[in-house]
């Protein structure tokens, strides 16, 4: 199978911070593939460089072939993303943020129509389909996130924790409509979570990135087997260390509480 | 390509259209200017020999009303970065110069319509009448390359801010000085030499200068010039805003 990403040796860097450091690794085309860490460890920022956002310090990517820092456009029509945070126009209704998504990524008039009304079905959003965004409790809002994007089928997902805040069941629909397109379309799936159950029982393969490092690579059973632990979790918390970590890996008067709170526990 | 721009077209419509309390706040303050600043100084203009004021005021107001209106379109890039919409269409499969001609041509219409909703209330209200009521139709059409120019130099400041701190700092030293230093409120001859050369290199002295030949038939600049300059000023800042926000990394 090919690769349709290749990482190698990415640094970005955002003043003095370095959020990846020399990271490589590739996804196989068709492959569902976990990005863990603890928070603030680069997932997100490594999943901007991917999606185009961002470029890199130094390093290469090649997405579907194309490296997004020289063919931003090309890499733009190869993948979807459900980001992390809020993405949704406010102003405008739930049925209008659905078409103006089938639009910018060319999903047919009549195909879009169908799947508009199928997946805010399976949302529950569709009796409120013609609501203002803004009108919506943040269960709404992240529910219809996840419904547009899986609105077109490109060939890489790329889910920035998009369980996150989302109910048991819309979680589960979700993963089965995942599945569904990995089967029949062999769509790669590459996403982040902090759940590890969802990573064991999803992933294919796992990377664990810690302080922009890639740490640990390999099927959940191979991870599991070299740390000799039980659980993903504990694989997780063996690799990565029990610290609690700032969002913006600060030393705040907070993460040390956190820190010395742990300390006492053990 | 073409049906990518008109839905972000469509986009600023519908959430222009939708916030009715925008609409009505942003013709306030061109109202207030209109009839107080109209009917306050009509009598000394008057005196002056120059005519009636509010004919030659309505004008410059339209064109404040759009310059407004256009520059905070084009700034409204800053909202979606903080709204996190920005994302949605900066990774979709199109060009960064797609998203500023898309953005750009909705945020120049609803400046136009501001404008022309500015120049309705004058004639309704304030009596005011065009010299020819066929050349209202290219007046409209110099409003909207007017406000394509001031949106496109909206985005390319929004593109070098990242949130809205530099707020009032635009408003005091882009907006403001090129508002009232165009001739929109005073006719530009006989002025003191140093405010005529700085209206001369303020592309708002030329959009209101077209306004006024194209309405009330009296022009400083000429229609030609007026045209000459709004055209490739809007073209450099098509080029910039876009080479500006090409730029902007989330």
């Amino acid at each position: 199978m090919a690769n349709i990403i290749e990482i190698k040796n990415i640094t970005k860097k955002f003043g003095a911070d370095t959020a990846v450091n020399d990271v490589t690794f590739s996804v196989k085309a068709g492959e569902i593939f976990a990005f863990l860490g603890p928070n603030g460890a680069g997932k997100s920022t490594t999943i901007k460089m991917l999606t185009t956002l961002l470029s890199p310090t130094s390093g290469k990517i090649i997405v579907d072939g194309h490296d997004p820092a020289i063919e931003p456009d090309k890499v733009r029509r190869s993948f979807g993303i459900v980001f992390q945070d809020p993405s949704l126009d406010d102003e405008l209704t739930a049925y209008e943020n659905m078409d103006f998504h089938g639009i910018l990524y060319d999903v047919p008039g009549d195909i879009r129509k169908v799947r508009i009304r199928q997946l805010l079905e399976f949302v529950e959003l569709w009796d409120r389909r013609g609501s203002l965004v803004k009108e919506f409790s943040g269960g709404m809002k992240r529910r219809l996130e996840i419904a547009r994007g899986l609105l077109h089928h490109p060939k890489v997902f790329f889910l920035d924790e998009p369980t996150l805040g989302l109910d048991p069941q819309t979680r589960n629909h979700m993963w089965n409509y995942l599945s569904d397109l990995n089967r029949l379309e062999n769509t790669t799936i590459f996403f982040t979570t902090h759940y590890m159950e969802e990573a064991e029982q999803m992933a294919q393969r796992i990377a664990i990135i810690d302080h922009g490092k890639i740490i640990a690579i390999g099927a959940p059973a191979e991870l599991k087997e070299t740390t000799g632990k039980e659980s993903l979790e504990e694989a997780f918390l063996a690799l990565t260390g029990t610290a609690i970590r700032d969002e913006a890996e600060g030393n705040s008067a907070n993460a040390m509480r956190m820190r010395m709170w742990h300390g006492v526990k053990r | 390509m073409f049906k990518k721009i008109y839905i972000l077209w469509l986009r600023q419509l519908k959430r222009y259209s939708r916030s009715k309390s925008r609409i009505v706040g942003s013709l306030a303050q061109p109202l207030l200017f209109l009839f107080a600043l109209g009917y306050g100084f009509g009598a000394v203009y008057q005196k002056a020999g120059e005519g009636s004021y509010i004919d030659f005021l309505t004008p410059g107001i339209v064109g404040m009303s759009i310059i407004f209106t256009s520059i905070f379109s084009g700034m409204e890039i800053i909202w979606d970065r903080q709204f996190g919409f920005l994302k949605e269409m900066m990774v979709a499969p199109m060009s960064r110069f797609e998203i500023m001609v898309g953005r750009t041509l909705g945020g120049a219409t609803v400046a136009t319509l501001q404008g022309a909703i500015v120049l309705a209330i004058a004639i309704v209200l304030g009596g005011f009448v065009p010299y020819s009521w066929p050349a209202v139709f290219p007046a409209i059409l110099a409003m909207f390359l007017v406000a394509v120019l001031f949106c496109a130099m909206g985005t390319m400041v929004a593109s070098l801010l990242n949130d809205m701190q530099g707020f009032q700092l635009i408003m005091n030293f882009l907006i403001m000085p090129l508002f009232f230093l165009s001739g929109a409120l005073f006719p530009l001859q006989g002025i003191p030499k140093a405010i005529s050369a700085i209206a001369a290199m303020n592309p708002l002295s030329y959009g209101i200068d077209a306004f006024r030949a194209l309405l009330i038939n009296a022009s400083h600049y000429g229609l030609p010039v007026d045209l000459a300059v709004l055209c490739s000023v809007t073209a450099v800042f098509i080029f910039l805003g876009s080479y500006f926000f090409s730029k902007v990394q989330i």
